[in-house]
């Protein structure tokens, strides 16, 4: 059992942040008296920080580069103005407005990524300007704010997976009227049957992967993680699935549609950073620039295909929003970029390259997440929830500075 | 809570005792003693990671108290340093092998950067100039205070770095690799202010690789190994060798610093012609001037010049073009020409260049051993782009074996390991690549001298595999133990071409400081 304990001790900053998390989750969970986890509360949590899952894993890829991206909110809000437009001005059908708007992120990203790359203008610079030029484009196009918008357009962000399945009924009081058992209630009603496959074939696929993953390793010869270890994390992760996926099908609809693009796209971006050639590139050139331009990395290349990329996902979080709002504003994509850049730091992403994990950004996403529902839930004043979240951003990256510190010392 | 000791009755200006200090899984230190007499320049030398740094460090307050076991006595007094502040508030300064030099600022603000002459936050310019001066004609620096560092040489930023610590009032000036990046000249000249300071009642502790410095300065030396004090040597006794100092640094004898081998040179695999490149920022001067050399299979083939001769820049715009402007010339792979206009081009015509910089440019110190070892030839670990990771790791564990990497995993970051050791992940990734013809630059520059002659080994391995080798170093001595055949190179031209055994140290130094014809000097 102590090769478990060391291995956790070892691995446990890149837990700390989940762990605090969790602490969050629990923290509001008990200031609101469990509103915070009432099943219709973790869709919308979902359904409303879906943008910043989306942009921010563009955006930790192109801050492991050593870039930054400010033009993103803009840039939602100019591709979400066309998308509109498209569909409310030339009754354009959504599905072809959608695919339409995707390539404009393409090309709205080549642009910035051109000036990046080829011309190698600072991102900072490059974007800055882009935050000008796709806001003002998107107040030309989008000045008159455009609704309503196709209902089936809008599924995108406000549907849910059909329940084609039905559902199992756990009724109210079965347990919960059982002595101590009171806060069992939270856990009764009618669960959706879909949504609890979904989550049964998350874990099932999780530790599928974990498994494969350790015999590969075994059959190299290699170095296995203690087996206490990996049942600790598999149990754990899993408890954490299933308890979104119990919350989640208890909820009004069951799965949201924008958990399943969000949740492709973690696992689609996963693999091409850890996993890809151009992956390693990405770290390479933000952990030793000069060293991977004499390795033979095609630098330009890399870093233009990262704001090609942005863009793409910038298209991506315009086609989630504008559905979710039903209409089409300039407004729409204020201080995105800030929320996109904070997710990936709080996520453990170095400020100044090389270092930095899609998952990390995806926890940092949803701190700021539960951070805007519990204090909305607590009737917190929107200007406080700014100040709130400050604060959290800076704890966050000096309780990382401060144990990077202490490691380095002891 | 300083205390008086009776050990000042021998003058010894330090007394560290017993100093022990353990990192997480390496003890750094063990029991090491340090003992300097007043007024003498006392050398320390001893393998990488062998704890030099580290006993510095924390002289200098950089590892503070109580991170370490022991006691620090100086003039005397127990001191316990918690920074570097408190360090030099007693006179100690530490000139690191980095120099510490803002390079926008001028000599004289530099020489006063955190001890501005001011008065109410306000600089008095005046009295910068004119102390600066005074400091600078100390060292011997003859340039104005009001240049900037960047337009000074490595060997002047040198000079300002002991101009800064002398304005501090040093008595005890600690010198990391003071060397390392000079050339002989600026070397000689360094090595002459220290012998003045020492003169003028300055105590000096000298960190070097170089033996012949200790031998020509230094006073008493000490020599440290793993961790622990081996042996203090008193040079002055006209008694004690370089050999002498090799066997204290790795444990045994090395009659032979260089392993016997004999290549078995093949036809021609590397021919570069008419080579000339202008620099960058001056693009009417030339830095190579119609080069022309070949590597024939199975050779080594050794790159002498003294600095700014262009052996680097030669090397670096060959490859992939990766310095300078105006390049022309061409380059022959077994016989037809090649292009090598681009990294990656240059990488697929065979060739390898292993950087004289190797953290600035060959590795990437945040990435793991295994990343960096598969860097170069990572798509050949990949299936659709997909990288195999189980293979990737098996490539890195096996040059972990060939190359004897010394690391607790492949999977630690470089940034944890000896200079040596990231030496070898530079070869060891250029290798993975499999090219035809090396460049070596300066291969076995800052490690030490067990690693250099593992460093020899793998090179004559490369040699014997029908890998054509090209070595750049600056110790002559290194090419004479390693290479078949020896180009110089002065002023961008080359200047000869002599087979090892008829090259001498004294006949490569003539070429290599041959002046072209008309050159005025």
């Amino acid at each position: 059992m102590s090769a478990v304990t060391e291995y956790l001790g070892k691995n446990l900053r890149q837990y700390g942040i989940m762990g605090a998390l969790a602490v969050i989750v629990a923290i509001f969970a008990m200031m609101t008296g469990g509103k915070l986890l009432i099943p219709n509360n973790m869709a919308s949590l979902i359904q409303q920080n879906s943008y910043v899952l989306i942009l921010a894993i563009g955006m930790v890829m192109v801050i492991v580069a050593g870039h930054i991206d400010l033009s993103v909110g803009s840039l939602v809000a100019f591709i979400g103005g066309v998308l509109g437009w498209m569909m409310y001005h030339w009754d354009w059908p959504w599905p072809l407005a959608v695919l339409a708007a995707l390539i404009l992120g393409l090309i709205c990203g080549a642009w910035q990524g051109f000036w990046v790359a080829y011309v190698r203008i600072p991102a900072f610079i490059v974007t800055l300007a882009g935050m000008l030029i796709f806001r003002g484009l998107a107040i030309v196009i989008a000045g008159v704010t455009m609704a309503p918008l196709p209902n089936g357009f809008k599924t995108i962000s406000s549907g849910s997976i059909p329940n084609f399945l039905r559902y199992v009924n756990l009724p109210k009081g079965s347990i919960s009227s059982l002595p101590g058992m009171g806060w069992f209630a939270l856990f009764e009603g009618g669960y959706d049957v879909v949504t609890l496959l979904i989550g049964l074939i998350a874990i099932g696929g999780l530790i599928f992967s974990q498994l494969r993953k350790r015999a590969s390793q075994r059959r190299h010869g290699l170095a296995l993680e203690p087996t206490g270890a990996l049942v600790i994390k598999l149990v754990v992760i899993s408890l954490a699935i299933l308890l979104l996926t119990a919350l989640l099908s208890l909820s009004a609809g069951g799965t949201p549609i924008v958990l399943i693009i969000v949740g492709l796209l973690i696992m689609i971006y996963t693999f091409v950073l850890n996993r890809t050639v151009f992956g390693r590139h990405v770290y390479a050139i933000g952990g030793n620039l000069n060293a991977a331009i004499l390795s033979g990395v095609n630098t330009r290349r890399v870093n233009f295909m990262l704001f090609v990329n942005m863009g793409l996902l910038s298209a991506v979080a315009a086609v989630v929003v504008t559905a979710r709002a039903g209409a089409a504003t300039a407004q729409v994509g204020q201080n995105y970029e800030l929320d996109a850049i904070a997710a990936c730091f709080i996520g453990g992403t170095a400020v100044t390259g090389g270092i930095g994990r899609i998952s990390g950004a995806m926890v940092g996403a949803l701190v700021m997440g539960v951070l805007n529902m519990g204090l909305s839930i607590l009737n917190v004043d929107s200007a406080w929830q700014q100040s709130v979240k400050g604060l959290v951003l800076l704890g966050a990256v000096a309780l990382d500075l401060l144990s990077k510190r202490r490691s380095v010392v002891s | 809570m300083p205390q008086t000791e009776p050990s000042t009755q021998d003058n010894y200006i330090l007394d560290m005792r017993a100093i022990s200090m353990i990192f997480p899984g390496v003890k750094a230190l063990e029991d090491v003693s340090l003992k300097v007499r007043r007024g003498t320049i006392h050398a320390i030398c001893g393998e990488n990671g062998a704890g030099k740094s580290t006993l510095m460090k924390i002289l200098s307050g950089v590892h503070p108290y109580p991170s370490y076991s022991g006691d620090v006595y100086f003039e005397g007094e127990r001191c316990e340093f918690k920074s570097i502040r408190d360090s030099e508030a007693r006179g100690i300064v530490i000139i690191h092998q980095e120099l510490a030099l803002s390079p926008y600022l001028s000599i004289a603000e530099n020489i006063f950067l955190g001890n501005e002459r001011s008065k109410g936050g306000v600089i008095n310019w005046n009295t910068t100039e004119t102390q600066a001066a005074a400091l600078m004609e100390r060292v011997g620096l003859t340039e104005n205070p009001q240049t900037a560092i960047v337009d000074i040489g490595v060997g002047k930023q040198q000079l300002v770095e002991i101009a800064k610590a002398l304005s501090k009032r040093v008595k005890l000036l600690i010198l990391d690799e003071p060397t390392a990046a000079l050339n002989d000249d600026d070397s000689a000249h360094l090595l002459e202010l220290v012998r003045q300071l020492k003169a003028q009642g300055i105590t000096c502790i000298m960190i070097t690789h170089k033996l012949g410095e200790i031998a020509a300065v230094a006073d008493t030396t000490t020599v440290i190994r793993d961790g622990k004090t081996v042996d203090t040597l008193d040079m002055t006794s006209g008694q004690i060798t370089e050999e002498i100092m090799i066997k204290g640094m790795v444990g045994r004898e090395m009659n032979n610093r260089y392993p016997n081998h004999t290549s078995a040179v093949g036809e021609e695999i590397l021919r570069i012609e008419d080579w000339t490149v202008h620099h960058p920022l001056d693009s009417a001067r030339k830095v190579v001037d119609s080069a022309s050399l070949t590597v024939r299979r199975g050779e080594i083939v050794g790159l002498a010049g003294l600095m700014g001769a262009g052996r680097t820049e030669l090397a670096m715009s060959v490859f992939g073009r990766a310095y300078g402007v105006g390049i022309s010339g061409r380059v022959y792979k077994n016989g037809a020409e090649v292009s090598t206009r681009t990294v990656s081009q240059a990488v697929a015509a065979g060739l390898a260049y292993v950087t004289e910089d190797r953290k600035r440019y060959g590795l990437n110190l945040i990435q793991t051993v295994k990343e960096n070892i598969t860097s170069v030839a990572l798509s050949r670990l990949a299936r659709w782009g997909a990288i195999e990771l189980n293979a990737e790791t098996g490539v890195a564990e096996r040059y972990r074996q060939e190359l004897s990497i010394k690391t607790p995993s492949v999977e630690v970051p470089a940034s944890k390991l000896s200079g040596g050791n990231q030496q070898k992940i530079v070869l060891a990734k250029w290798i993975y690549s499999e090219p035809d013809v090396l460049i070596l630059d300066e291969p076995t520059r800052g490690i030490d001298v067990g690693a250099k002659y593992e460093i020899y080994t793998i090179i004559n391995t490369l040699a014997d595999s029908g890998k054509g080798v090209l070595v750049i170093s600056s110790e002559l001595p290194e090419l004479l133990g390693i290479c078949d055949r020896i180009y110089t190179l002065s002023e961008g031209r080359i200047t000869g071409d002599v087979p090892r055994g008829e090259a001498t140290p004294e006949s490569l130094m003539t070429l290599m400081t041959q002046q072209q014809e008309g050159a005025v000097r």
